[in-house]
């Protein structure tokens, strides 16, 4: 059973459409990326995920029961992009306070505190403030509060801003391990390398409507444009010989490390390719297909739209 | 636990613990107290002794017109309007022979003014003047006698008394008009202070861009309502502690100071609105004036119910809308000033009533801005002393507690909707017509 089903889901702002008739299924256990650019809706939908906004139009469906937030919200974990923290409370008094507006009763809330705290390396900070503390420190915490309560779904926007790669590889073990032991992650971000390492499936939104959903590995098959890369031996550089090939098979559209870029022709397999090289005498080194990055496909499908809505300006005027 | 109540805890918590409470709840009393005590003996201390020159074309008045420690007369001949300073009078009074019908017009020629007090005491004094002259010119009465007669006459008081119905209860309108003054001041005050604190707390956790991790794991509006019952609390505290302090400090006061110096102290002075009222007070105290007999007559339980029901609703009234302006603007202080400004008008509005209803409690401003919610926690706390249910008919007064029910329930739940969408806005201040359709708009 999917853990999250959102359906024709639809939120009008006073000028403009910030969802749009937007479906999509989360399994339990999966790390479900949301990419899109600037003003493509994603907060807006989050948003509504998490009880914040009413949505005019579709539904929301948390476990197979429709989503009532005043129920399913202590199983979801949010961390915001616009995150922040009481700046004058202490840190641990901080921890526990929103632990127990989380629903946790004082002890479990203690204990939870207490069991992350020591996770992250975190026991000394107890009785800080947290105006004391640095971004990437800030951004730990804020974490663990997220995550503190065993949310079963997790929504992280932007959860790497401003940490260093030690803390980000702390925070995305842990991330893993929250999927592992059955938490559904949607993770927002305009980070494509991380979303290519981290996540299983995704859903591309611009202009608030879904214009792409599937795992990654389906995405890039179905963005892939038929290239290959292909080494032969004896060649530092393959078109240094004088030679180059010529197929119908297939067309040289470049050189790279050492290797030949091809196209595979329509009609053609890539064993076609392969074939041409071996009757042609030539050892072959390598032979990998090229796949598109999710940052070329990123940029291929909302390349030419305004990247950055007036979003703020279509805010202010709700 | 609810989660409202936890929010309520941390704002009542995180407040009370801070230094600045505590700075402000210990110190404020003694400052106040200090300040009433510098402006009484200022009061004392400075009163100014004026010697008028006076030139009589009717030749009685050296006889009949009476100085005394703030005013003397000088008919020294030879003074006259050029010369009246070389002979250290600070002013000239000309009467003229004085007609037989008509009124005669006296003039005082001054460089420094007497002031409004000693002005209407010269008019009296001259009034007085012209009346013993008459009764001793006129009737048979010797000097002496007519002298006897004015000191001996003095001899009735009036004591007021509430009637309702089969008893009547004494009641004293000193006191109503102290009670009503510093009650009206206070919810001002108090109003003011804890509002403005709510509208700082929204700021900062809107600022602090803690506001969207909060609505994440509660409601906007019990988050809202958090904050507004545990600030409310902390403003309680606050008050309570004011009152057992003063307490204190007025007992300590009593015993330490000598009782002949508090009888002395004058009471109609031109003196500015709180000093008044608290001299009034202690001089009330003081002279005659039974405390104790007075806690008895009146109704001081209601007086202290309504009090406290006037200030939670009129605090819970204003700092719903507040808080809504807290969620409307950014970081900077000057856009809360503006929006502000449609709130504070009409407290600032309600105490400028208060200052008339203390002195006439039954008139029809008095009664409307009681019952009305915007000024009706600061009006109508300077009409309940002056007496229920003569003054303030039972009528009014529950009126008045359920419209302000009513009010507080509507602006709570405008603030809500604003507050709802203003807490996750940043960028561009709100104008007055979004907060408004941030209210009305269905979702």
């Amino acid at each position: 059973m999917p853990i999250l089903e959102v359906t024709d889901l639809q939120k009008n702002f006073a000028t403009q459409i910030a969802v749009n008739k937007l479906s999509f299924q989360l399994d339990q256990g999966s790390i479900f990326g949301l990419l899109g650019p600037n003003g493509a809706g994603k907060t807006t939908l989050i948003r509504m995920i998490t009880g914040i906004f009413y949505p005019d139009e579709g539904s929301i469906r948390f476990q197979g029961q429709p989503f009532d937030p005043a129920r399913h919200i202590i199983q979801i974990g949010y961390m915001p992009e616009e995150r922040g923290l009481y700046k004058k409370m202490k840190i641990g008094e901080q921890a526990l306070y929103l632990a127990r507006l989380k629903g946790l009763s004082s002890q479990d809330a203690m204990r939870k505190v207490k069991e992350w705290f020591i996770k992250f390396e975190m026991q000394s900070w107890w009785n800080k403030k947290v105006e004391d503390l640095s971004k990437g420190m800030q951004q730990k915490l804020q974490f663990v509060i997220t995550v503190l309560h065993e949310p079963k779904l997790i929504i992280l926007d932007e959860p790497f801003s401003g940490l260093d790669p030690v803390n980000s590889n702390l925070i995305k073990d842990e991330i893993y391990k929250l999927a592992r032991n059955g938490s559904s992650i949607i993770f927002s971000t305009h980070r494509m390398e991380q979303v290519e390492e981290i996540c299983d499936h995704i859903i591309l939104m611009n202009k608030g409507e879904k214009i792409l959903d599937g795992s990654v590995p389906g995405v890039k098959q179905q963005f892939k444009e038929n290239l290959f890369a292909v080494g032969v031996e004896g060649a530092a550089n393959p078109g240094d010989n004088g030679w180059k090939p010529e197929s119908p098979a297939f067309e040289v559209v470049g050189e790279r490390d050492s290797q030949w870029i091809v196209k595979i022709s329509e009609g053609y397999r890539s064993n076609d390719v392969l074939r041409y090289f071996i009757d042609n005498g030539k050892g072959i080194t390598a032979f990998t297909e090229i796949l598109p990055s999710l940052n070329d496909i990123f940029i291929r499908l909302v390349e030419g739209t305004p990247l950055a809505r007036q979003f703020q300006a279509v805010k202010s005027s709700i | 636990m609810s989660k409202m109540w936890l929010i309520t805890r941390r704002e009542y918590l995180t407040r009370v613990r801070n230094k600045t409470f505590l700075l402000s709840t210990f110190l404020l009393p003694v400052v106040f107290i200090l300040f009433i005590a510098g402006a009484v003996l200022i009061q004392l201390k400075t009163k100014t002794h004026n010697r008028i020159a006076v030139i009589d074309a009717n030749g009685f008045f050296s006889d009949y017109l009476k100085g005394d420690s703030a005013l003397t007369f000088d008919f020294s001949p030879g003074i006259d309007s050029l010369n009246y300073e070389q002979h250290g009078c600070s002013a000239v009074l000309i009467i003229p022979k004085l007609a037989n019908s008509g009124k005669t017009e006296c003039r005082l020629k001054y460089k420094k003014a007497l002031g409004l007090e000693q002005s209407s005491a010269l008019d009296d004094r001259i009034h007085d003047a012209v009346t013993d002259h008459m009764i001793y010119e006129q009737t048979t009465v010797s000097r002496a006698k007519l002298d006897s007669i004015r000191q001996e006459s003095d001899i009735t008081h009036v004591s007021s008394f509430e009637d309702s119905g089969p008893t009547a209860r004494a009641s004293s309108q000193t006191s109503a008009y102290i009670i009503g003054y510093v009650s009206g001041i206070l919810i001002y005050l108090l109003t003011f202070i804890y509002g403005a604190a709510v509208m700082r707390g929204v700021m900062e956790e809107k600022t602090n861009r803690i506001a969207e991790v909060m609505v994440s794991s509660v409601r906007p509006f019990e988050l809202m309502w958090g904050k507004i019952t545990g600030i409310g609390a902390v403003g309680l505290t606050q008050f309570l502690l004011w009152v057992v302090l003063l307490g204190a400090i007025g007992f300590i006061a009593q015993a330490v100071i000598p009782h002949d110096t508090l009888s002395n102290l004058p009471t109609n002075g031109p003196m500015s609105g709180g000093a008044a009222a608290a001299t009034a007070a202690i001089k009330a105290q003081s002279s005659g004036f039974n405390f104790s007999h007075f806690i008895i007559n009146t109704n001081m339980g209601l007086i202290v119910f309504c009090f406290l029901f006037y200030f939670i609703g009129g605090y819970l009234f204003y700092s719903a809308l507040f808080a809504a302006v807290g969620s409307a603007v950014n970081e900077d202080p000057q856009e809360a000033q503006s929006l502000m400004l449609p709130i504070t008008l009409p407290v600032v509005f309600s105490f400028v009533i208060m200052t008339v209803v203390v002195q006439d409690p039954s008139g029809p401003l008095a009664t409307w801005a009681s019952i009305i919610p915007f000024s009706s926690p600061i009006v109508m706390m300077a009409r309940i002393p002056a007496g229920v249910p003569g003054t303030v008919p039972y009528w009014q007064l529950g009126l008045s507690m359920a419209l302000l029910v009513l009010g507080f329930l509507g602006t709570t739940w405008l603030a809500g909707k604003i507050y709802r969408i203003g807490i996750l806005m940043y960028g561009k201040k709100p104008s007055w017509k979004i907060m408004w359709k941030w209210a009305f708009r269905s979702n």
